[in-house]
């Protein structure tokens, strides 16, 4: 344990690190937007694009690119927090909520797992991310999300750290039970609050 | 699994690697053992109470128990590794956690043949899998195909021919981008898809590839040898830095 403890000669150095109450424990402010993968960047042509929700639902639901651009979205602009320690102020997207898109099965489940192009997946608690607290985004600051930043299209959990904001997503797969992800099997925390700083398994 | 605790490392012994950077040797009584690629968290706290955190990449292999080493480069604008390049001293003590990280990892087990790919001090998660390599005798052949700047910037560079000339199963490949000694023979430019078409392991060898680097090389490289027919999951990737704009 290392309770108390001082690091001998250190100071706070970054001003801008402000104290706005909008950095998370353990978060600095970041002006740029890192990219973060395990693998490499996915590249899906958008005419095969489509986006699913599969699993416990009465009748699954699929949307072309073309369809889900038709879907009612919103602008939403959010703090987001990746747990390599980094936090972006403000940032600016566009897409489709996850309560449009639920609103559109009849589903008895408590969980989704989201998988992406390339394998990734991640898991979420359903209340996590309904009642306007979950996007599938297709543009960042006005303009179309750059591959490397999950475009064509992205989920986007701001109130979670940023590995739950599955980039590539392509389908939500509803459930009954829980089910570790890609991160989640690996270490790192299962539900990933950024202001309880719950980063690594047990936290 | 329980909860990762913040534990104190005290240093036992620093080197500098290059103008930049410099290894800080931990002795960590409660470390718990990692695997290579992972890294551990570290947390200054100012004595007003402010802290920051930032993580790092482990150097050393799983097989040095006693300690662990972290390789750190300077970033000017940074909060953290300022304070642990220039003001840590041996004797001090250093707020850590870990090990973090399942997922850019290698074991000898794994096999290969195995393709390394860093970008400047990229190269630190990929130095403590040619180390762990190194000390369990493995013979998975290797490539480590390395970007530095300038022929000073090379971290490990003394250890890394030493070991490259003591093992025909280790080859380690240069390139300077900015600029090169006289009689220089490595290659002197980026990484591009050429490079790596005459450097890196056949697809057919279906190569295990880890790419360490900032996230323009990483995307450079990672496409690169997807375009060689890499696997996708068999090609992992840890970015890192700045990306001065979105």
């Amino acid at each position: 344990m290392s309770e108390g403890f001082i690091s001998r000669g250190f100071h706070r150095r970054n001003r801008q690190n402000d104290d706005s109450g909008r950095i998370p424990p353990g978060q600095y402010l970041e002006r740029g937007f890192p990219v973060l993968t395990a693998g490499p960047t996915q590249h899906t042509p958008l005419e095969k694009w489509d986006f699913s929700i599969i699993g416990e639902v009465d009748q699954p639901k699929r949307w072309t690119w073309a369809e889900f651009q038709a879907l009612p979205h919103e602008t939403v602009t959010v703090d987001i927090h990746c747990v390599t320690k980094w936090s972006k102020l403000d940032t600016q997207w566009e897409g489709v909520s996850l309560d449009t898109l639920l609103d559109q099965v009849v589903f008895d489940a408590n969980y989704v797992i989201a998988t992406s192009d390339g394998g990734y997946t991640t898991n979420l608690p359903l209340d996590e991310i309904m009642g306007g607290k979950a996007w599938i985004v297709y543009a960042y600051q006005g303009e179309p999300i750059a591959p490397e930043h999950g475009g064509p299209a992205r989920l986007l959990v701001p109130h979670l750290y940023f590995w739950k904001s599955a980039k590539w997503v392509r389908s939500l797969r509803l459930s009954d039970h829980d089910e570790p992800g890609f991160w989640e099997s690996l270490g790192y925390n299962n539900h990933g609050d950024p202001w309880k700083e719950e980063r690594y398994w047990g936290d | 699994m329980g909860r990762l605790n913040w534990q104190l490392g005290q240093v036992i012994d620093i080197q500098m690697e290059t103008a930049q950077t410099k290894s800080l040797k931990l002795a960590v009584p409660d470390w718990i053992g990692h695997q290579a690629g992972q890294h551990i968290d570290v947390r200054l706290t100012a004595d007003d109470g402010y802290q920051a955190e930032r993580s790092y990449s482990i150097a050393s292999p799983p097989e040095e128990t006693d300690h662990i080493s972290i390789t750190v480069e300077r970033l000017e604008e940074g909060e953290v590794s300022p304070y642990l390049v220039d003001e840590l001293r041996v004797g001090d003590k250093l707020e850590l956690r870990g090990p973090i990280g399942g997922y850019f990892v290698w074991e000898a087990r794994m096999g290969g043949p195995l393709l390394l790919v860093a970008g400047g001090s990229g190269i630190v998660p990929l130095m403590a899998m040619i180390r762990h390599r190194h000390k369990i005798g493995s013979l998975v052949a290797t490539r480590l195909i390395y970007s530095s700047r300038n022929f000073e910037d090379i971290i490990y560079r003394d250890e890394l021919d030493r070991l490259a000339s003591d093992d025909r199963m280790l080859e380690v490949v240069h390139t300077l981008t900015r600029t090169q000694p006289p009689g220089w023979t490595g290659y002197h430019r980026r990484i591009d898809a050429a490079l790596l078409g005459e450097s890196a392991w056949p697809s057919e060898q279906r190569p295990l590839a880890f790419i360490c680097g900032p996230t323009s090389f990483v995307e450079t490289a990672a496409a690169g040898l997807l375009a060689l027919r890499y696997e996708p999951a068999r090609i992992k990737t840890e970015r890192f830095g700045p990306t001065g704009g979105t």
